[in-house]
């Protein structure tokens, strides 16, 4: 398996360094780089109709790393002829800004739309990383799944979005 | 022997510190040293049934041993990313 690097940096994100990376790994395996496809997520100006003023991201960016990892040997798994990268940002972010950006590429573009959806799915359920959002009328933290990356119910979801 | 705890979060709020040391016994498990911390810091007890936890970086349980110098993470429940919920 080809490797590509994650990150999760207080830096700004941009595309080219993964597409880059993903496409550059598969140059030389099996029927070479096809399609690349990319996600990036941004700061919304509202959540739940509150005005968001800006957000602060914090990671175990070591078990994040280590979760980013995973991804891509579940991806391997399921997807042979693919490859993905993702980068998270931590600190604060204003609106507008990526949060996250993930490269998916395969030989063709059904598998990479596909591992690109499951990689952002994954990052969601078991990413050990949180989101405080600051609104213009208060703060809350944002919590979602308790993560457990051997939950193969969470795992078949993802999937299941993925190949929707 | 002693551990070095780590807040995440919500949690990190609740324990109003990130990186805490403790002392727990010999064949000590995680759930041993969060009833330390939940001693230590009693806001944080309304995590307990929704958080998970990690040592030494790798996932773990509340019945996984810790040994000397262990980092045990505590961590809320996740919310990386920023796509909308389908």
């Amino acid at each position: 398996m080809s490797v590509v690097p994650h990150a999760v940096a207080d830096a700004v994100l941009t595309v080219e360094p993964l597409v880059a990376a993903v496409e550059s790994a598969l140059q030389t395996r099996g029927e070479g780089c096809g399609a690349v496809c990319t996600f990036v997520g941004v700061v919304r100006a509202t959540h739940q109709g509150r005005r968001v003023r800006f957000l602060e991201y914090e990671a175990h960016a070591a078990l994040a790393m280590k979760m980013f990892e995973r991804i891509s040997v579940e991806v391997a798994a399921q997807w042979p002829e693919a490859v993905v990268a993702v980068h998270h940002r931590v600190g604060r972010l204003s609106v507008g800004e990526a949060s996250v950006v993930i490269a998916a590429a395969s030989a063709h573009r059904a598998a990479a739309f596909q591992v690109c959806r499951y990689a952002i799915e994954r990052v969601k359920q078991i990413a050990p990383v949180w989101k405080h959002e600051f609104f213009e009328d208060g703060e809350a933290w944002v919590e979602g799944p308790v993560a457990d990356p051997n939950d193969e119910g969470m795992k078949r979801q993802a999937l299941e979005r993925a190949c929707a | 022997m002693r551990v070095t705890v780590l807040c995440f979060a919500r949690l990190r709020d609740l324990a109003g510190l990130h990186e805490w040391s403790c002392d727990v016994a010999d064949r000590a498990t995680v759930r041993d040293v969060w009833r330390a911390l939940a001693e230590a810091r009693p806001d944080v007890g309304i995590m307990r049934d929704t958080m998970s936890c990690a040592v030494n970086s790798e996932f773990a349980t509340m019945d996984t041993q810790v040994g000397p110098g262990d980092e045990v993470a505590f961590l809320p429940p996740v919310s990386g990313g920023a796509a909308p919920h389908p």
